[in-house]
């Protein structure tokens, strides 16, 4: 019995279609437009305006706050507007737009390839560094990473968990990282474990991924403390909770975060970049998009910089199919579908997916049946149809008392509904209306 | 761009499951059960499972179309398991109208006053059985003789009625033993007994592809069966003589039709495992209580009953095992 | 005859202790209300909506009771004159409130408003608004999913299959604000109902800069600042590229209406007026001319 997740799961088809495609450098684009809120948080504000110049990894924005991140430009060339720009959902938000000339990179960036594998900074340094490269947790959530690393005082890490699962299907852009930038990505894990003063790192990774654990694991002997753990293929494993159950058999409290278990989580798109960070002062300016579909003529991995229109990565692998009919902003499970594509790549964004006609619509809803798939398939042990139920009444306190703030948002339950019933769409409201409730209810009582 | 794209929330994939595939399966996996009961009551059984199928989706049709004026439901298959698993119920004999009565009752009474499919407290199939067992029971309990040498004897009393009116005359299940159907006869169907419930194996295969299907999970028939198990078996170990063994009720009778079909019903079984534990033991509880100390040879279908009535106390009471509420190990 | 009469007793018996049992619990746990607290409730609409802020009639009829300054209370269903019966009963001063009625800020009809993408989730506002901007290009109007019908308890609110844009029926909306509180891109608003229902307001809610709402839609505020100019009365104030209309203010002398080149200005209930026609059509050669103009039309 290999590891996995306690309650729930569903296994889609994992559909990874650009699973051998190697990372592929997209380029310059002509112009990028870079929001400065791509983390959870207070968005961080403009230090540059119309008609500056800019070097690649010079900050144009700076973090508002600890919750917050810094932004980096991620070309050369000449900031032409700061103004609101619709974003993939078409809602506008503040952008920096800049006109790319040549590719010049501010000092003190390392630009080549030799491996730094030596870490000599203290993990106050290092988080300092992490800081100031802007970077942010790279599955999708983009909670900024020195926040992660900047343990509660009472509380102690015990160990780091890196998220290699990819439980999300079609996406493989971790896959190809960890095959590809084996070494770099484990130099950051030694690093994260470092600012973190764990000894004990696990790198978790889903069985369908061989060749990524067969590569790993040969070269984790020189990484004192680093371990491969393969996962039964069950999503949603990369959740954080879900990942830290499957790997070291713990449970995150409710409401609780997972340092309560001595835990941190970190994706290996942000080992990566901590490693770029740390060891070559590169700030988070590019990452690693999956763009993928049945019908994408070439599926691919591309290295992007951050700001490049999504558009732009669509072209280049083919266009958009004629039978396409909703592009998604991430994986098929959690991931958002797109109202704009021409909004641009953000430090989440970790895959472009084009879906045909006949997976883009909804099956039609009919009624529920009390099957209890829902049940059966929630990793958090909730009861989705009762909370849908009291969600469609607005019946917020009975929300509450059911736990409808537990929800991951992993999709489960309306994935596995027979009666294809919009499960989450009514619960994400449901928790969204419960926590506004309760930060009311937390000032009312300060 | 000329397209409009579609805009939805996440997920934007879909399982395979569907109401209807779901409702299909299990009429599927009933069919091994039908072939038995074919093979075994000739064209009585062909006649009786047609009308109930056709009448129960009748009624379902009349009632969605002219009084509900909803949408049509009819396709989803639920009416067509109900009259299935009604006809299952029935003696081959039962007359026309009698049948149509029963699927009048499991439609128009038991299901789509309730607001049809999902909504319904109680298994329609069994509800038009219990009626027709109360208002005809001379009718519902007198089943054509099946035509076997070793069974002749049996003059069509199914061998659960057959060891109550033993015991009544004060008979040790010794004497009897010889004139009931062997194991073997049950497994295959040679005995006498409702239209489904004859054919132990026919419903075990049925099982097995529901099991493979995804269509239910193994709980609630082993929860039943465990319970019948262990209660008969403590008191066949207590009394031999009076108490005949867990293989022959777990073989006789509607155990196995109603373990695993009846009771795992969608809409009248519990939320979560939990649930279907209390539901399951229940059921097998109350089924030998009164197949053992009560006036009925068989309580599979009251006990399913009585159970489908504590359904909503128990999804209102009983959770599934939340994460992260078990006491921190570190 | 002992079976009998042993039954009787123990009958009796039994019919004596509960009732000593009842009388006691009922005296022990007895809850002093004041009476008045049900004859206020009574004469409240027992409509149970919300409006007053109060979880349904009795909430309010309690407070009624207990506050002696009541001013601040007021049930939008009843209105005035409810009000003033209970406070008449109550021996208190009635709160004086003018007669409210839900509009709705926003003319972005199918023809007026192209969409741009089709949603495909369950049909709540409030589930499209919390995943992004809409199916048309302005991300501030209303999204026509019809929270504000789910929520009305008057059946004073339903949505126009035509416009795709809810419609307030002023005969039944008692403005007791479940609409507004629904509506999760504040598209509805309670206004004063006006004399005879006459009401000036302006029908959009963009707070886009007007190159940008202009082009999402065709009747958007685009805050040229012209009913600005117009308006004697200072009731037109501009904020964020958005005109805003202070009912308290207008005086119904309806001069900015015309005046707005996108027509985003509504004005309900007027008897149908004689204007000029616009400049632009004048200037194509033909002599001024008069024309009635329905005012619903948009």
């Amino acid at each position: 019995m290999s590891k996995t997740f306690k309650i729930g799961g569903i296994h889609p088809s994992d559909s990874k279609l650009s699973r051998g495609a190697a990372i592929e450098v997209f380029g310059l684009p002509q112009t990028v437009t870079i929001p400065v809120a791509q983390h959870i948080g207070a968005p961080a504000v403009t230090c540059v305006a119309k008609g500056d110049q800019v070097k690649t990894g010079q900050v144009i924005a700076t973090a508002a706050g600890f919750v917050s991140s810094n932004i980096h430009s991620s070309v050369s060339g000449v900031v032409t507007s700061v103004d609101d720009v619709p974003d993939a959902g078409g809602m506008r938000r503040k952008a920096v737009t800049i006109q790319v000339e040549g590719d010049q990179w501010a000092e003190g960036i390392d630009r080549s390839d030799k491996l730094m594998s030596s870490v000599t900074l203290s993990a106050k340094e290092i988080v300092e560094k992490i800081t100031a490269a802007g970077i942010v947790g790279m599955g999708g959530a983009t909670f900024p990473t020195h926040v992660k690393l900047s343990i509660p005082p009472g509380k102690k890490a015990e160990c780091l968990i890196i998220n290699g699962v990819e439980c999300e299907p079609y996406l493989t852009s971790d896959h190809r990282v960890m095959l590809e930038r084996s070494e770099e990505l484990l130099v950051g894990v030694q690093i994260l474990c470092k600012a973190l003063g764990v000894e004990k790192a696990y790198i978790g990774i889903e069985k369908n991924k061989p060749d990524a654990i067969a590569h790993l694991k040969g070269l984790v002997s020189k990484y004192p403390g680093v371990e491969v753990v393969p996962l039964k293929v069950q999503y949603p494993q990369g959740g954080e909770k879900q990942l830290i159950d499957a790997v070291v058999g713990r449970q995150v409290p409710s409401g609780a975060l997972p340092i309560e278990v001595g835990a941190v989580v970190q994706n290996v798109g942000t080992a990566l970049a901590v490693y770029e960070a740390v060891q070559k002062n590169k700030p988070l300016i590019e990452r690693v998009v999956t763009v993928t579909g049945k019908s994408v003529k070439t599926p691919a991995n591309y290295l992007v910089r951050i700001g490049t229109p999504i558009e732009a990565l669509i072209e280049r692998s083919g266009g958009v199919p004629d039978d396409c009919e909703k592009i998604v902003n991430g994986g098929p499970m959690m991931g958002r579908a797109l109202s704009n594509p021409t909004a641009p790549v953000t430090k989440g964004t970790s895959g472009i997916l084009l879906m045909r006609t006949k997976e883009a619509r909804r099956p039609a809803a009919t009624t529920c049946i009390s099957c209890a798939k829902c049940v059966a398939v929630c990793p958090m042990g909730l009861e989705p149809y009762l909370i849908y139920k009291l969600a469609c009444k607005t019946m917020l306190a009975e929300a509450e008392e059911h736990r409808a703030t537990d929800c991951i948002e992993c999709g489960s339950c309306s994935y596995a509904c027979p009666a294809a019933l919009p499960l989450l769409d009514r619960i994400r409201l449901a928790k969204a209306g419960v926590m506004k409730i309760a930060r009311e209810r937390a000032i009312k009582q300060k | 761009m000329e397209k409009k794209l579609i805009i939805s929330p996440s997920p934007h994939i879909h399982g395979v499951d569907k109401t209807s595939r779901l409702m299909r399966d299990v009429v599927i996996a009933l069919l091994p059960a039908f072939a038995v009961s074919v093979v075994v009551y000739g064209v009585n059984a062909l006649v009786v499972t047609g009308l109930s199928v056709v009448s129960c989706v009748l009624f379902e049709f009349l009632i969605q179309r002219y009084l509900l004026r909803g949408p049509l439901t009819i396709n989803n298959w639920s009416a067509v398991l109900t009259g299935l698993l009604l006809a299952f119920n029935l003696p081959g004999t039962l007359p026309a109208w009698q049948i149509v009565m029963g699927c009048f009752v499991a439609i128009a009474v038991a299901k789509m006053p309730f607001g049809g499919l999902g909504r319904n407290l109680f298994n329609p199939a069994l509800v038009g059985r219990v009626f027709l067992l109360i208002s005809f029971p001379v009718q519902m309990t007198s089943f054509a003789p099946v035509t076997r040498a070793a069974t002749d004897a049996m003059s069509g009393a199914t061998p659960l009625a057959f060891v109550k009116e033993a015991l009544k005359k004060g008979m040790g299940l010794d004497q009897i033993m010889p004139d009931l159907p062997s194991y073997s006869d049950m497994l295959f169907g040679f005995r006498s007994g409702s239209l489904g419930e004859i054919a132990a194996l026919a419903l075990i295969v049925g099982f097995i592809y529901l099991l493979w299907r995804k269509v239910i999970t193994w709980h609630i028939p082993v929860f039943v069966i465990g319970t019948m198990t262990a209660f008969s078996g403590i008191l066949h170990l207590a009394d031999q003589a009076h108490y005949i063994s867990p293989l022959f009720h777990l073989m006789a009778g509607g155990t196995l039709l109603g373990a695993i079909y009846m009771a795992t019903d969608y809409v009248t079984s519990p939320m979560n495992t939990r649930g279907m534990l209390i539901y399951g033991v229940g059921i097998g509880l109350i089924t030998i209580l009164i197949r053992v100390f009560g006036a009925y040879p068989e309580g599979m279908s009251f006990a399913i009953l009585i159970m489908n009535a504590t359904v909503p106390l128990i999804n209102k009471y009983v959770k599934p095992r939340r994460f992260g509420l078990a006491p921190a190990k570190r | 005859m002992s079976l009998l009469l042993s039954t009787i007793l123990t009958l009796c018996v039994l019919g004596v202790l509960s009732a000593v049992i009842l009388y006691v619990v009922a005296r022990k746990f007895k809850v002093y209300e004041d009476p008045r607290i049900d004859e206020a409730e009574a004469m409240l609409p027992g409509a149970n909506c919300g409006g007053c802020g109060f979880p349904g009639c009795r909430g309010l009829a309690g407070a009624l009771v207990k506050e002696d300054d009541i001013s601040a209370l007021f049930c939008p269903v009843g209105g005035a004159g409810v009000m003033t019966a209970v406070a008449v009963y109550l021996g208190k001063a009635a709160p004086e409130r003018e007669p409210q009625v839900a509009v709705v800020r926003c003319g972005g009809s199918c023809g007026n408003r192209p969409r741009t993408n089709t949603f495909d989730g369950a049909s709540s506002c409030a589930v499209m608004s919390s995943l992004y901007a809409g199916d048309t290009a302005c991300s501030h109007g209303c999204l026509g999913k019809g929270d504000c019908v789910v929520v009305c308890n008057f059946d004073a609110i339903f949505v126009n299959p035509e416009t795709g844009l809810p419609e307030v029926d002023e005969e039944r909306c008692t403005a007791c604000g479940a609409c507004v509180k629904a509506c999760p891109k504040g598209v509805i608003e309670l206004r004063r109902k006006g004399p005879k229902g006459r009401r000036v307001f302006v029908s959009c809610i963009s707070k886009d800069k007007g190159a940008i709402s202009r082009k999402a839609c065709n009747v958007s505020c685009i805050a040229c600042t012209k009913c600005q100019k117009v308006c004697a009365f200072e009731a037109i104030t501009i904020e964020n590229s958005l005109a805003y209309i202070d009912s308290n203010k207008c005086k119904l002398c309806r001069k900015c209406a015309p005046e707005c080149p996108t027509r985003a200005i509504r004005e309900v209930n007027f008897p149908p007026r004689l204007v000029r026609v616009a400049e632009s059509e004048a200037k194509v050669g033909t002599k001024a001319e008069v024309v009635d103009v329905e005012p619903e039309n948009k």
